[in-house]
């Protein structure tokens, strides 16, 4: 189709320069690749290769590391706070994404079918540009038991303050709530640029056969967002999986261990205790359980690909 | 490259000379680029010249006395100088760790008795006996024990002491006042793990629920509480400082069998079972807060400020922060009597450390020195933050605040006496506080019953076996 139409000029280039543009194409390609591919390479598979050799010693980070076999791994299925570690990390993400992805959601077909205005997108992003340190003060702050606006408001209404980052049951959940709130506006946008890749014609045919709103969120924008909605779940759940800026900020893993998810235990195990070592194991077992968990998403969800024919 | 080749002929002059320029120009930027990076990997936190000491401490408090003592050693040395940098409490320890890895560790910092023996372990801490300047530092200097507790269990001495702090009753006079109790029966408290004693009776008596009714009257509410009689009760964790450590010890219990450095811990003995069965129980009857009544951000102090507590227990270093308070006359009374007929406290003490990377180690020794001198000692003494570690520039400090209308003596009282224990101060501090701390707290919530001790126990002592 292409050939048609270029233009004698370009005919020329391509005839007089092929070599060499070919090599000039390959230099220039590398040149363009060599700093991703450095940092790759320095800041991912070099420590990923060196985090899973250290998976397998003692190692304080001061002194040199010894082998240890197994030692870490057999540990870890020993330890009681490593299972309910990930345990509450389960339930973390069950309620982070479980409540993020529905009112994104929500919050995207809004966007598509209600209001094209910019300001309102704006606003709807605005909580992501909050540094995850800050959305946590702010919402230790509110709802703290004794000093917070949001107990103050309950009291008013007769009820008795709760203790949000104090008491055990009530931790996690609060903890993924602040951060659907910071990430919320982020996923629905997504959402909203894959709903915009649904042609409207779809729409139209539909509003002339007589379908409702909600029938034609059913039928037609759920099926053709299932590769966007895939590839956003998979990135939100992968982000999900570490969450740890909200807790080291809030509850330090407290009350007990109700709060005390993987990433958190790891950060305490190699900088609180300078066990790199098996904390390096306890990574690991973290890159493992994200690795099957992104496998099975990915099949179930087949994010490859598409409905739209 | 090639662009020049074609722009050759035009301008034959130039050519040359732009080549070269280029060259120069990129020469210049990478240098400047490398230097950059350089000095950026050698500059870090550390003094930028080994004449300049790096200085850190975590109380901002104390800064303006430590600059006056660095102003001194300045005069007194002219070639050398300090500079300090104050970090919070947390950013501190994280910042030092990272110090230690990335190289970047301060000559000189303000070291703490729980974190000391993890640092010697990792062997980044300069023994001081083996510097000129603080070779001569000796136990004598300064008041009972301190110098024993920097030495490590090599003999060696790893911290200067600077200060010395225990703990006591800090109590809210109005609310006394309100409850007919005079401040001076605080002094003849006593408690025992079955009944309470006089200072349940009397935390009790200060304990008013939301409906005005005294925790020893009838009809008292004990889940609605206005003010609690014990403030500030907390779940603590393996050395429990401002917590219950004071109650176990005059209960007759240890942390463990030999202190310094011992290598079996005595959390399961019945007698902290019963004394934390007694603790924890203050608030199940509502005399004390339970574990979600307050937030982390509302402690004991606040508590007390906020008229929401009449006593909390609490360090002699937080004396500064209660004269903050605007509008609540307070005071200072010792830990009540135990059952073995003594109070008790624990004996906590900061030490100045010289790292394994300072640049000028002789240098920092001197600073080191001259900050354990009665000259720095007496300025810190003066500032009326900390009791120094030397027992004149005490009695200086004890002046100070009774100047500024604060009876401390109840603090210095207790040293006095022989009523102070030493904190736990053995290998594996981190860890211990890592299986401890959410143990406790599983106790004080009521999750697990006080003989969880044994299990916790178990697990901290087989640290010293495995390892």
């Amino acid at each position: 189709m292409a050939s048609n139409v270029v233009s004698p000029a370009s005919k020329t280039s391509s005839r007089g320069g092929d070599s060499r543009k070919h090599s000039d194409d390959t230099r220039l390609a590398l040149l363009f690749i060599t700093p991703a591919a450095v940092g790759f390479l320095v800041f991912l598979i070099w420590p990923l290769i060196r985090g899973i050799y250290l998976s397998f010693t003692s190692y304080n980070l001061l002194t040199a590391a010894t082998w240890n076999g197994l030692n870490n791994y057999k540990q870890m299925v020993l330890d009681p706070v490593f299972w309910n570690a990930l345990k509450v990390t389960l339930e973390y993400v069950v309620i982070n994404i479980g409540v993020q992805t529905i009112i994104a959601l929500v919050i995207a077909v809004m966007m598509q079918r209600l209001t094209k205005s910019l300001v309102v997108r704006g606003i709807i992003l605005t909580p992501y540009l909050v540094s995850n340190v800050v959305a946590a003060l702010v919402g230790l702050w509110i709802l703290d038991t004794n000093l917070g606006i949001f107990n103050e408001l309950l009291k008013l209404i007769g009820l008795n303050p709760v203790g949000f980052f104090t008491d055990g049951p009530w931790v996690i959940p609060t903890i993924a709530l602040v951060n659907v709130w910071r990430y919320v506006g982020y996923t629905s946008l997504l959402i909203f640029a894959g709903l915009q890749t649904i042609p409207p014609d779809l729409y139209e045919a539909a509003r002339t056969d007589g379908a409702s709103e909600p029938q034609m969120f059913v039928r037609i924008t759920l099926p053709l967002l299932r590769p966007i909605l895939a590839l956003v779940l998979i990135i939100s759940i992968i982000g999900s999986f570490q969450v740890f800026d909200t807790v080291s900020v809030t509850t330090q893993g407290g009350p007990v261990d109700s709060s005390r998810v993987l990433q958190y235990y790891i950060y305490d195990m190699a900088f609180g205790r300078f066990r790199f070592g098996y904390a390096s194991a306890l990574s690991v077992a973290l890159l493992i359980v994200l690795m099957i968990v992104t496998f099975i998403q990915y099949r179930l969800t087949r994010a490859g690909q598409t409905d739209l024919a | 490259m090639k662009r020049i080749g074609m722009i050759k002929p035009k301008f034959p002059k130039f050519a040359k000379p732009g080549t070269t320029r280029i060259k120069a120009v990129l020469a210049t930027g990478v240098t400047a680029l490398l230097a950059t990076v350089l000095s950026a990997c050698s500059g870090g936190a550390g003094g930028t010249a080994s004449n300049v000491i790096s200085y850190w401490l975590w109380d901002s408090s104390q800064e303006p006395g430590y600059q006056q003592c660095a102003d001194l050693f300045h005069k007194a040395n002219p070639g050398l100088s300090v500079k300090i940098t104050q970090y919070g409490w947390n950013d501190y320890w994280t910042k030092l760790t990272a110090g230690f890895i990335a190289g970047t560790a301060p000559d000189v910092f303000t070291n703490h008795l729980t974190k000391y023996p993890q640092f010697v372990d990792l062997n980044v801490l300069q023994p001081l006996d083996e510097l000129p300047a603080t070779k001569g530092i000796s136990n004598d200097e300064f008041q009972p024990g301190l110098g024993e507790l920097w030495t490590g269990q090599d003999g060696h001495r790893y911290g200067s002491p600077k200060d010395w702090d225990t703990v006591g009753l800090f109590y809210n006079e109005n609310l006394l006042q309100k409850a007919g109790v005079d401040p001076s029966e605080l002094n003849n408290l006593a408690w025992n793990p079955q009944n309470g004693g006089t200072f349940e009776k009397l935390i009790a008596h200060l304990t008013i629920d939301t409906h005005g009714v005294r925790g020893d009257q009838k009809g008292f509410d004990k889940n609605h509480i206005a003010v609690y009689g014990f403030g500030g009760l907390g779940a603590g964790d393996n050395m429990a400082q401002t917590t219950w450590s004071a109650f176990a010890y005059s209960n007759g219990w240890t942390y463990m069998n030999k202190n310094p450095w011992g290598n079996s811990y005595n959390y399961a003995s019945p007698k902290l079972q019963e004394t934390l069965k007694w603790y924890f129980g203050l608030a199940q009857k509502g005399y004390a807060p339970t574990y979600n009544s307050f937030s982390s951000s509302f402690g004991g102090f606040n508590q007390l400020a906020a008229n929401k507590a009449a006593i909390v227990q609490d360090g002699a270093w937080m004396i500064a922060t209660y004269q903050t308070i605007k509008g609540v006359k307070w005071g200072i009374a010792p830990m009540p009597v135990g059952p073995t007929g003594h109070r008790a406290g624990p004996l906590g003490s900061l030490a100045d450390s010289i790292t394994k990377t300072a640049k000028n180690k002789d240098a920092a020794a001197k600073w080191v020195q001259f900050m354990s001198t009665a000259q720095c000692q007496n300025v810190i003494a003066k500032a009326g933050v900390v009791f120094p570690a030397r027992p004149a520039s005490t009695q200086l400090s004890l002046q100070t605040r009774k100047a500024a209308g604060i009876d401390a003596s109840s603090f210095v009282d207790m040293v006095q006496n022989n009523e102070t224990f030493f904190l736990p101060i053995s290998s594996y501090g981190a860890d211990i506080t890592a299986i401890m701390t959410p143990g406790l707290q599983a106790i004080y919530t009521g999750q697990k019953p006080v003989s969880y001790l044994e299990t916790l126990n178990e697990q901290v002592n087989r640290l010293f076996k495995l390892n």
